[in-house]
């Protein structure tokens, strides 16, 4: 028994000593492998009586075990150690720059185009569309605008070429012709916003050609104007993001409504910045007003029986008040510096639930 | 519209303050656009007497000046010519800031002689460009007087806004009357009564109309014998200039101020210079011709109605009068017109004949439909008072059109359509104070129009006339009533799928662009537009004369204005309208992109590349799947338009039906365009993905995920080089529809080893078995089906 010892201390100290996973194997194959000391003892066992052969192989098992475990543990020691040589070998410049990924935006008209839907929306109102090249009865007549009528030139209209009948298209220059088209389809009530691109004859620092409008209509039996107003000062708050801000409806003409407003809300200009909410001035926004009885005649409703308000507003005036966003004519460049300066993520879909502006 | 608050005061008996007048001013719908108070311009001058003007010792053009400021003398070196002791002139001390040079006015030592303070000439006053020498005040100026007060600049300019539809406030006894009727003061009474006249009108009125007589419906005149035309008095001529025009003349400042003060338009002849004994009012004849009072030469024709006398047209009825026979200082005898003009005929004549005047402004309103009557009774007064002389008995022609039809009107409507209730009286009171005739009729009013109010038709616009005065801050504001307990869905499919293109495209790293409806018809031809139902008849320049067939010459050109500004790599896309004809079916909805440039920028650990025309079929794939198209059926074709190159483009087809284009861009067209390339591009026709039939179904399909070990095999298969890699595809999933998951294209190679015309293409492919995992000899089996199978389709062959 006494050599049985002196073998374990001596396996041990070698398995100890085993500077290597290569060492270590080695001694594994030496000892413990098929030719190994020990199992060459283990096979001389047989050669003894039953009694001496069971205590003998207890005894040798244990050394076996005992050697085998040390073998485990210095592996696993060994086998770390040669992991954090290998990745500390494996070192990199952390501070050089990432993949380069380019993030797309989108338009300010895009998000302003869907907070307002989230707002409308949460009111009932549902999205309309129509032409943006319409015909002179959807775009004028129909909105009590005659043939000559001064609020025809005040349009400063795009006509295409006259037609061998004598009618002349137009690209619409507001979105109203949207109204008209909803109510010739759909018998009310009706509760619609029509947002879209239209089209003026008119360029300069606060004009382009082309510039965006929605247009919202309300057909019942009882809207009136404190609705009208209701709507408004709500949306007002709602999109500017500003729970007090102050809104003030002036008399004002169109020929599609009767009576007819224009809003204003209130702002401040101290030092040249304009800032919405504060402050004892007044920035106009939006045209509206009570749907005129001779336009719901003109789609067939009976203006006797049913009521209503509409009005439109541009979105490029609302975006660049919101956003701060100083010049209308860069808007249509698509300058990459200004997209992505003043393009928003494409995380989510404004709510007002979540929240409009991200 | 502009008036001073003095003049104002003319008409409207009234302590308000200003703001209050201007407040209430806005809240009528008269607009307050600009309050001018010139008093704060010229707060420090004063009227000063130069006591003494000796030579400078120094300086043979400057003058040495002693100025009397009212008790304090003053020394100022002065170098205007006219400068002289004992002139009047207005004076500024030293400190002022001189309107007309924006200058602080500071002591000073001209040529070593001291000089405090300032005498102005018209241009450093800021009135006029007149610079030839001081202010020469009248001789009786007060000394020390303020020149504020002594000008009469104490008077604040109001500017309002004025809407189309009012023409009675085109004057300022208008606004005085809204204002009355809204509280601020009482309106006084008409100033004016009828004007006999003492002999009968050499010129009598005529109307030669034919069908056509509410082109002109009434003309009243009245001739005057003996007047003296000399300059207007001060405080007509200060009125006149307070609101930007120029005093001529009294007789022409006469009919200028009843324009403004009444929205009366007048004119006056100079009845010498007419021929004939009468003045008729007609149309023109084509190409007849007039020197107007602006001393420009108008062509007309015969829409436009004419005041002519026996030798040809005199007057453009509503918008001008003639040079020939107008007034002047030597003008002695005189013929005044004060007519009716229909206001579309007028804004019509104007605006062909591109003249904008006074006149024209409030006929293209229309006027109060009694003033051609009244307005001889106030030109009679004024001439007489102003010039003297003798006034005729009037000649008319024509008649005052007929009064309209009372307005039924229900004071309940203030409430139900103006949602504030207003007592039946107090809505009453409110139309009589704007000259309403009302009467009771049971429960409604009966409102007969004034007739200064061409713009009231019905009961909603007298709805708006009580809600107005009361202010629609009146009304209070109430919430929409809520249709459904919840929010409904507020856009459409079409309306959705624009926005899921918008963010996949986004979200694949593009930034998005809006870009001109229209564009340059030379670069619409080069994208099959250009057509001429849709070139615009008055474009707003010429590279924006065509509605765009094509979103794309938009963003390449866009593309090609970052590179100039050193932006080389653009990714852009727009969704939005193009056009193919001018009708409903013509507008399409189109989302496009383009990729130019590189990828990115150098980067250490991988190169930037070019985009090519698998980005682009990439990115039109993502939005067609984004919007739900079944991308896994559309085929790609190899015939995308003109506008791509041909041999790097293609179409997705839903069977006949294309879903999008995509490519690299021509060459060609680049030139075309001057843009650098290569450009990737993809057109994506929104409107023509399917539309689920029906409610489409929410639940997904049930998930069927096979236990069974994934077999993936190898093939190549060699093939003829037009054969497309889709066909090979196609034949292997054809093998075995079940069992084949996935193939992918790993490699395509061409080379002479393989053979002429043939490419050897690598692909991968999964077997996926759903009831057992699979035995060797299945496997192999399969992989016969497979090699036969793309033999039979393709005519490829397994590569040895």
């Amino acid at each position: 028994m006494e050599n049985l010892d002196q073998l374990r201390e001596e396996l041990l100290a070698s398995v100890a000593a085993a500077d290597s996973l290569d060492a270590l194997d080695s001694i594994r194959v030496s000892e413990l492998g098929r030719k190994g000391r020990v199992t060459e003892m283990m096979k001389g066992l047989g050669a003894l009586d039953p009694e001496q052969r069971r205590e003998a192989g207890q005894a040798l098992n244990a050394v076996k075990t005992a050697v085998s475990d040390a073998i485990d543990a210095r592996h696993s020691g060994l086998a770390e150690a040669a992991l954090d040589a290998e990745l500390a070998a494996d070192r990199v410049d952390i501070t050089l720059p990432a993949r380069p990924e380019s993030e797309g935006r989108l338009h300010p008209i895009s998000q302003t185009f869907d907070e307002i839907i989230a707002i409308f929306g949460e009111m009932g109102f549902s999205v309309a569309e129509g032409p943006d090249i319409e015909d002179d009865f959807h775009n004028f007549t129909a909105l009590n605008i005659p043939p000559e009528h001064p609020a025809r030139q005040m349009h400063d209209t795009f006509y295409l070429p006259e037609k061998p009948d004598g009618e002349r298209l137009v690209l619409r220059t507001h979105t109203s012709p949207v109204q008209i088209r909803t109510m010739q389809e759909t018998p009310p009530p009706l509760r619609i916003i029509a947002p879209g691109r239209t089209y003026r004859c008119d360029s300069d620092m606060t004009h382009t050609p082309m510039f965006h409008q929605v247009e919202g209509l309300i057909v019942d039996e009882t809207t009136h104007m404190g609705h009208l107003k209701g709507c408004l000062i709500e949306f007002c708050r709602a999109y500017f993001e500003v729970d007090d801000v102050p809104v003030r409806f002036r008399p004002s003409y169109f020929p599609f409504t009767e009576p007819s407003a224009e809003v204003d809300i209130g702002c401040s200009r101290k030092g040249g910045e304009l800032k919405i909410g504060e402050g004892d001035d007044w920035l106009e926004i939006l045209g509206c007003g009570m749907v005129h009885p001779k336009v719901l005649a003109a789609c067939g409703i009976d203006p006797d029986k049913y009521q209503g308000f509409a009005f439109g507003m541009g979105i490029e005036r609302i975006a660049m008040l919101k956003y701060g966003i100083p010049d209308l004519r860069t808007f249509f460049d698509a300058d990459l510096r200004w997209l992505r300066h003043y393009g928003f993520v494409p995380l989510e879909v404004p709510t007002l639930l979540r929240g409009l502006t991200p | 519209m502009k008036f001073t608050l003095g003049w104002l005061k003319d008409h409207l008996d009234t302590d308000a303050p200003l703001d209050e007048i201007t407040d209430r001013l806005t809240s009528l719908g008269l607009e307050l656009e600009e309050l001018h108070d010139r008093a704060a311009d010229y707060e420090s001058f004063v009227v000063g007497e130069v006591v003494s003007c000796e030579p400078h010792p120094d300086a043979d053009r400057l003058r040495v000046c002693v100025v009397d400021t009212g008790g304090t003398k003053i020394q100022v070196v002065c170098g205007a010519p006219n400068a002289r002791a004992g002139m009047k002139g207005v004076f500024a001390p030293s400190g002022t800031h001189i309107p007309g040079t924006g200058l602080d006015l500071k002591e000073a030592k001209i040529r070593g002689v001291d000089s405090s303070g300032m005498l102005c000439s018209e241009r450093e006053m800021g009135l006029s460009d007149d610079h030839d020498g001081i202010i020469d005040l009248p001789a009786d100026a007060p000394v020390g007087e303020s020149y504020v007060s002594y000008m009469g600049l104490d008077d604040p300019v109001i500017e309002i806004a004025l809407t189309p539809d009012r023409s009675d406030c085109a004057g300022v006894r208008g606004i005085a009357r809204d204002l009355a009727a809204a509280g601020v003061g009482t309106l006084k009474p008409w100033p004016y009564e009828e004007v006999k006249g003492s002999f009968d009108s050499p010129i009598v009125w005529k109307r030669d109309l034919g069908d056509e007589g509410k082109a002109c419906p009434m003309v009243v005149g009245r001739a005057f014998r003996g007047v003296k035309n000399g300059p207007s008095p001060e405080w007509l001529q200060d009125r006149l200039r307070a609101i930007g025009l120029r005093p001529i003349s009294a007789l022409v400042d006469i009919t200028n101020y009843v324009t403004f003060d009444l929205c009366r338009p007048l004119h006056v002849f100079d009845m010498d210079k007419l021929s004939g004994d009468a003045l008729t009012m007609r149309f023109a004849k084509n190409d007849e011709e007039i020197e107007a009072l602006d001393g420009r030469s108008y062509t007309l024709d015969d829409t436009m109605v004419v005041i002519g006398d026996a030798k040809g047209p005199q007057a453009i009825g509503g918008v001008m009068g003639g040079e020939v026979t107008g007034c002047t200082e030597e003008t002695t005898n005189v013929f005044m017109e004060a007519a009716l003009f229909d206001p579309v005929r007028t804004a019509a004549t104007g605006r062909k004949l591109a003249i904008e005047s006074d006149a024209r402004y409030r006929f293209e309103r229309g006027l109060d439909a009694e003033s051609a009557l009244w307005g001889a009774d106030v030109a009679a007064k004024l001439i007489q008072e102003l010039c003297g002389g003798e006034v005729s008995a009037v000649t008319v022609a024509g008649e005052i059109p007929a009064p309209r039809a009372p307005i039924l009107f229900d004071p309940n409507r203030v409430e139900t359509l103006g949602g504030v209730a207003v007592p039946s009286e107090e809505a009453r009171r409110i139309l009589e104070g704007l000259g309403f005739k009302t009467q009771k009729q049971g429960d409604k009013i009966e409102a007969l129009i004034p007739s200064w109010r061409p713009d009231v038709e019905s009961e909603a616009c007298l709805v708006e006339e009580v809600l107005r005065v009361q202010g629609f801050d009146k009304i209070p504001a109430v919430p929409l009533e809520r249709e459904t307990p919840l929010s409904r869905p507020a856009i459409s499919l079409p309306q959705r799928r624009v926005a899921f293109a918008k963010k996949v495209l986004a979200g694949r790293g593009m930034l998005e662009a809006v870009t001109w409806s229209f564009m340059r018809d030379t670069e619409a031809q080069l994208f099959d537009g250009g057509e001429e139902t849709l070139r615009l008849a008055n474009p707003i320049s010429a590279d924006l004369d065509v509605m765009r067939p094509s979103i794309l010459p938009n963003l390449i050109a866009a593309a090609g204005r970052n590179a100039d500004r050193g932006n080389g790599d653009a990714a852009l896309f727009e969704v939005g309208a193009a056009w193919q004809s001018d009708d409903a079916k013509g507008q399409r909805t189109v989302a496009a992109g383009v990729r130019a440039g590189m990828s990115g920028p150098r980067h250490w650990s991988a190169p930037p590349r070019a985009g090519d025309v698998f980005d682009a079929k990439a990115d039109a794939l993502a939005v067609l799947g984004a919007c739900g198209a079944p991308v896994d059926k559309a085929q790609a074709t190899a015939d995308a338009p003109g506008w791509y190159h041909p041999g790097r483009s293609g179409a997705l087809r839903l069977g006949p039906t294309v879903l999008a284009w995509f490519g690299e861009i021509h060459p060609k067209v680049l030139n075309a365009l001057d843009v650098k390339g290569p450009i990737a591009a993809f057109e994506v026709f929104l409107d023509v993905i399917p539309q689920p039939k029906g409610k489409p179904a929410k639940a997904r399909p049930l998930l069927k995920v096979s236990t069974f070990q994934p077999v993936n095999r190898d093939f190549a298969f060699v093939v003829d080089q037009d054969v497309p890699a889709a066909k090979l595809i196609g034949a292997i999933r054809n093998a075995d529809k079940k069992l084949v998951a996935d193939v992918s294209v790993f490699d395509v190679f061409m080379g002479k080893s393989i053979g002429e015309d043939k490419k050897s293409v690598a692909l991968a492919v999964t077997l996926r078995p759903l009831q057992a995992t699979m035995t060797d000899a299945e496997i192999d089996a399969i992989a016969v089906k497979i090699v036969a199978n793309v033999e039979k389709q393709t005519g490829g062959v397994l590569r040895g």
